[in-house]
């Protein structure tokens, strides 16, 4: 089985107690995600990706379908703390995720709620603060970095806790350009150096563009799924549920559209240039 | 505007003050406010102020902030002077209606005013060179005991740090919420005391209303931080006593010893 497995997963956030059933909030998703793999999951506001990443460390449990994490079911409550320690969740907010006023007791709070023996905490915090490239601001206030650097702590808080995967539910979207940046190309190093699972929730196509692996889902349900190439090669079904596409790739599909034979949709700029270049010689 | 407010006044350092153990510094302030209140003649307050100035001068703190705290209590110290220097018995040194003056109540004014400053000062001193974290740290691991009768002691210590955590996080957002309704013509500035009170309404719903927001994110963060109460929890930083705390402690008790000797030995004057 793979590292996450989700079987036909359905949700909604509706009370019994409502007359009026709410709409489900996830419509029968199965994913599947190995171990190492940098997966993007895309989709408009709405279309029930927050409700899958909080499927994936057990904060939500399906109401029908399955969640299996490397072998446990989410729904069993003693497997609940095992499946939170080897997935862990970094929300959009930074500032809601931060609970200590000094940055490397805030990376602690992880490895203490595990029960570690202190000094293996000290040396958890540091290795995870360097990873993320922020060692030298461990005795600093939250309060006084900036959002990526938030972000970032945010992540090291996770990391400290050693998980297999980490899963972001867009940790971009309250960021400026180079905040996103840092914590991109954070978590991608995270990914190739540590083989850290990656599940990053976005609606930033140039993001999703960076992973192995594209699901794209709408209303609910998954999409399509495939290579960003596979994926962005699409481009009429992603317009068809107003999706956009990474800049390169809509220029190069205008283009297709006017009559310029092109083969394989560039997905970033250096891939465009290329492209420009062969069509006008 | 708000963020300019300093809130628990913390000043980092690497003093001898500093230094000690945050939970020493603790007791030892709880004694030493105890001993405040039982000198009762001039030799054990001597001894009492001393022994603050022999502190703070350990603080490495510039006295100019120590003044500042004073400040804050100034009218205090003076209204219980005042009220205790015509509250004394015994024979009048002078008389206006029922105002009167007498030895007892120049000397009780006295060791009031004496005594306020030194319980300030000293309770100033312990938040200057002690972080909140350190603080609630302390406490809570002062008031472990109390968990055999039931007392959430976990509890309260991580809401007070959270609370702490999220004191400038909130103080920006009420800078945010106050420019946001200025800017849709809010005036906050002008007007008598009732009108401007009432002009804080439409920036306080809003800030408690993102406050609850906020505390729901929160939790959900922190249980997937694996958060679980108290139990099976470990701390990162371990508090150790060490020889400061030792001597510090020492110091303390001659001065406690100094002061019952007094007391023993001298007569009381109030």
């Amino acid at each position: 089985m793979n590292f996450i497995s989700v079987q036909n997963v359905f949700f909604s956030y509706s009370n019994p107690e409502d007359a009026q059933p709410v709409k489900n909030a996830v419509n029968g998703v199965s994913l599947e995600i190995k171990k190492g793999e940098f997966v993007a999951l895309l989709g408009h506001n709405g279309c029930g990706k927050s409700t899958i990443a909080k499927h994936l460390n057990a904060m939500l449990l399906p109401d029908s379908g399955k969640v299996y994490v490397d072998g446990d079911d989410t729904s069993d409550a003693e497997k609940t703390y095992d499946i939170r320690k080897k997935v862990g969740l970094v929300l959009q907010n930074p500032d809601n995720q931060l609970v200590a006023s000094i940055v490397e007791e805030d990376v602690a709070f992880g490895p203490e709620n595990l029960g570690i023996a202190p000094d293996k905490i000290r040396e958890r915090v540091d290795n995870a603060l360097k990873a993320v490239d922020m060692y030298d601001y461990r005795k600093h206030a939250p309060y006084k970095l900036s959002g990526g650097q938030k972000q970032r702590i945010a992540i090291a808080g996770i990391l400290a806790m050693q998980p297999e995967c980490i899963v972001l539910d867009e940790p971009t979207a309250m960021l400026d350009p180079n905040g996103r940046d840092e914590v991109l190309s954070t978590l991608l190093k995270l990914n190739k150096d540590k083989n850290i699972t990656v599940v990053l929730i976005t609606h930033y196509m140039d993001e999703a563009v960076l992973a192995d692996r594209v699901v794209v889902m709408d209303d609910g349900k998954i999409l399509t799924h495939g290579t960003p190439d596979e994926v962005f090669s699409q481009v009429e079904l992603l317009k068809k549920h107003r999706l956009d596409v990474p800049q390169s790739t809509e220029l190069a599909y205008r283009l297709k559209g006017c009559g310029v034979k092109i083969d394989k949709m560039p997905l970033n700029t250096s891939d465009c240039v290329k492209l420009l270049e062969e069509v006008l010689n | 505007m708000v963020r300019d407010v300093a809130f628990g006044q913390y000043f980092p350092g690497n003093s001898l003050i500093h230094r000690l153990d945050p939970r020493a510094k603790i007791i030892m302030l709880v004694a030493f406010l105890v001993i405040i209140f039982c000198t009762f003649n001039y030799f054990s307050l001597l001894l009492v102020t001393l022994f603050t100035v022999f502190y703070l001068a350990f603080s490495g703190i510039s006295p100019k902030f120590y003044f500042k705290s004073l400040k804050v209590i100034f009218v205090i110290v003076i209204i219980t002077s005042v009220l205790n220097l015509f509250y004394g018995t015994g024979d009048p040194l002078w008389q206006w209606g029922i105002f009167k003056l007498t030895v007892d109540g120049i000397n009780r004014a006295i060791f009031v005013t004496i005594r306020i400053i030194c319980l300030i000062l000293s309770s100033s001193c312990l938040t200057f060179t002690t972080s909140p974290t350190e603080l609630t740290d302390a406490i809570e691991r002062l008031m472990k005991p109390l968990n055999k009768i039931h007392f959430p002691v976990h509890e309260i210590a991580m809401m007070m740090s959270l609370a702490l955590r999220f004191v400038p996080t909130l103080l920006e957002e009420t800078d945010k919420i106050m420019q946001a309704q200025k800017a849709r013509g809010a005036d906050m500035e002008s007007g008598n005391i009732l009108k401007r009170v009432k002009s804080l309404i439409p920036i306080l719903i809003p800030l408690f209303v993102s406050a609850f927001r906020r505390a729901y994110e929160i939790a959900t963060a922190m249980e997937c931080r694996c958060y679980r109460g108290g139990s099976g929890r470990t701390r990162m930083k371990v508090l150790h006593m060490s020889k400061c705390d030792v001597f510090s402690f020492a110091a303390l008790g001659i001065m406690i010893c100094g002061v019952i000797l007094c007391n023993i030995f001298i007569p009381a004057v109030i």
